[in-house]
């Protein structure tokens, strides 16, 4: 299990060391002087020339990365041109609106498909089986944006119940924060709980196939009870699988939700540094990012390992 | 005290019913053990399946399944849940993979024990640890909280059979139990699943496409041919003195010690008839050397030979002759 530990953990930081170096060098690469880019043509020669120290274009490339790592390790992002804050204090604060936002849509996706494929596995090749699969098909073909304006239509502006856009901050309360993100985390959410229905469903039936359900049932078990005791923690690898892969993406579908809803998130941090070429949010966001990405495959790893004893036992 | 008489499984075609095995009769004692034996094909294992009300999908049994006064085709569902694993028990062909890879051994083993006879967590490990123990699992107290993959096939298998045995059925069905084992293994299996038939009185329903696997080890015998039997009777005297051509042939194919490196093995040439086919003819015509125009008119009858023992064949007592 260490060693296993160890092997997950070195892959992880080599993952993040080269996305660094990519990052780093798809920045240096743009043509140009990245002053100048931020400051735009029309800039006065002494605040181009200020933006230029602080950047210190001047230095070595080498140096210029190790100061932008070592800053990183520490916390020290630099300084955000647009927003004239530290970039680390700017992410942070758009960090606790995105994160509880695609936990959130997390949730709601796994709590709505996973059961959904499992009922629809368990009545496999019925017309209720087929009644749900046609529901997930429309489900992961309707884009997630105009599921936003539907909710916002039904749950806003015919019943009033939800808020229709904007993040009224931590400070205002629980109950009023959560309730903002009521609504862009069921967008978010439905096209991924789509996407678990189909995969729990294809995964159980996989599991179902196997000898030891059969097993299972000479033992006495009823059909439900083989279920939800033998076949569901083997079909989870795979539900893992896609929940890991479905975070990641969920991060990213907060650029376009939070864009609808005028939530002041990380994705319309991405959204608002990319248009304005603030070069050292940019940077940074997109480590962030790949952080994040990198670190819950890393989390998805360790989790096969406690559902699959055979992953944990390997090299004994 | 298992009495299955003409039993029928059919699949539910489109069209049609497909028969896979037709009316399969046979009796068992206490403490007695059947061997039922056939090519893949022959409807050995849907046999076993409909005594364990485990056929799959659009597959029926008809007929009658009696298990000690207990008629077990008419059982619902849930009546037949509460049979399977404490009346009736059994092991498959695959010990690889018929256990789930991601449970401990113990817990397993403890499953059924508090599924029907309401035993506590507690109380059914320390029954799973005396089963390992007696199925001959070494260090068993140790052995509870290991994972399927860290044991050896046939330590599997015999987890598997602590499993069956865990509620002392009355009845053990065991499907090609050591076809996936090493030789040497093999043997050890089938003399534990011997000592445990004489030890708890229980039947024991063993299938194999082996006769030289069981054919020693079983008091009776039925040898399945495209879904039909068409030889029953006592072990031994079948193996000295086979009364149906298929029977005669199978044990021809047997390698025997001290044959030549010149001799060949005997085989059976032909295939066996798809299963669902309507015959009008003995089954076996087809491939049978006796076949005479006779054969040809009309499946044969039951002819008995002995005490107990019939063949599906009008040439049983020219087949028996042969035999000596």
């Amino acid at each position: 299990m260490i060693a296993f530990l160890l092997r997950r953990i070195a892959t992880f930081v080599a993952t993040l060391a080269i996305a660094s170096v990519v990052i780093f060098a798809a920045l240096e690469l743009l043509p140009g002087d990245p002053a100048q880019i931020m400051l735009g043509i029309d800039a006065p020669p002494d605040a181009l020339e200020a933006l230029q120290k602080k950047l210190g274009v001047d230095r070595p490339m080498v140096e210029r990365y190790f100061t932008w790592i070592g800053g990183l390790v520490v916390g020290d992002m630099g300084e955000s041109f647009t927003y004239v804050m530290p970039v680390s204090e700017l992410i942070m604060t758009r960090l606790g609106v995105t994160l509880p936002l695609a936990l959130l849509a997390a949730l709601i996706s796994v709590a709505i498909g996973v059961p959904v494929g499992l009922y629809a596995a368990a009545n496999h090749k019925t017309p209720r089986d087929y009644g749900v699969m046609i529901f997930g098909q429309l489900g992961i073909a309707i884009p997630n944006f105009w599921f936003a304006i539907l909710l916002v239509l039904v749950f806003s502006i015919y019943l009033g119940w939800f808020p229709a856009g904007g993040f009224p901050g931590w400070s205002a309360g629980f109950w009023p924060a959560i309730k903002a993100l009521i609504l862009p985390a069921f967008s978010l959410a439905i096209v991924e709980a789509a996407i678990f229905a189909r995969i729990s469903r294809s995964a159980v039936l996989d599991v179902l196939r196997e000898d030891f359900v059969r097993t299972a049932r000479a033992k006495g078990l009823s059909r439900k009870s083989t279920l939800v005791k033998h076949v569901l923690r083997n079909a989870m690898i795979p539900i893992i699988t896609i929940c890991g892969l479905e975070l990641s993406s969920l991060l990213v579908g907060t650029i376009v939700i939070e864009q609808v809803f005028n939530i002041p998130g990380l994705g319309r941090l991405v959204f608002q540094s990319l248009t304005q070429l603030d070069l050292m949010v940019v940077k940074n966001l997109i480590m962030l990012l790949v952080a994040l990405v990198v670190f819950i495959n890393l989390v998805v790893d360790l989790l096969y390992a406690v559902i699959d004893p055979r992953l944990k036992h390997q090299g004994h | 005290m298992l009495q299955v008489k003409n039993l029928n499984i059919t699949l539910a075609g489109a069209t049609r019913d497909i028969s896979i095995v037709k009316d399969v009769s046979f009796e068992l004692d206490a403490g007695r053990s059947l061997g039922v034996v056939g090519e893949s094909g022959s409807g050995k294992s849907m046999t076993a399946l409909a005594v364990m009300g485990l056929l799959p999908g659009a597959i029926r049994a008809s007929g009658s399944i009696n298990l000690a006064g207990q008629e077990l085709l008419s059982l619902s569902e849930q009546e037949m849940c509460s049979v399977r694993g404490n009346k009736v028990a059994m092991i498959f062909q695959e010990p690889m993979t018929s256990l789930n890879p991601v449970q401990t051994i113990g817990r397993q083993v403890a499953e059924p024990l508090t599924l029907h006879k309401g035993m506590t967590r507690a109380a059914a490990r320390q029954e799973a640890i005396r089963l390992l123990d007696r199925v001959g699992i070494p260090d068993a107290a140790r052995r509870l909280d290991v994972y399927p993959h860290q044991l050896s096939g046939g330590q599997r298998q015999r987890v598997m059979i602590a499993i069956a045995l865990s509620c002392s059925p009355k009845v053990l069905v065991a499907d090609e139990p050591t076809t996936a084992l090493d030789v040497t293994v093999q043997r050890q299996i089938l003399d534990l699943l011997r000592e445990l038939v004489s030890e708890t009185r229980m039947a024991l329903i063993i299938i194999s496409h082996d006769l030289g696997v069981i054919g020693e080890m079983v008091d009776e015998m039925l040898v399945m041919y495209g879904g039909n039997v068409v030889e029953r009777g006592q072990a031994d005297k079948i193996f000295s003195q086979p009364a149906h051509p298929y029977t005669s042939r199978l044990l021809e194919a047997i390698p025997r010690f001290g044959m030549s490196r010149s001799e060949r093995l005997k085989t059976i040439p032909g295939t066996m008839p798809e299963i669902g086919s309507e015959m009008k003819s003995c089954i076996f015509a087809g491939r049978c050397d006796l076949v005479c125009a006779e054969c040809l008119q009309a499946p044969p009858p039951f002819v008995s030979v002995d005490d107990a023992h019939v063949a599906a064949c009008i040439k049983a007592g020219r087949v028996m002759e042969t035999a000596q």
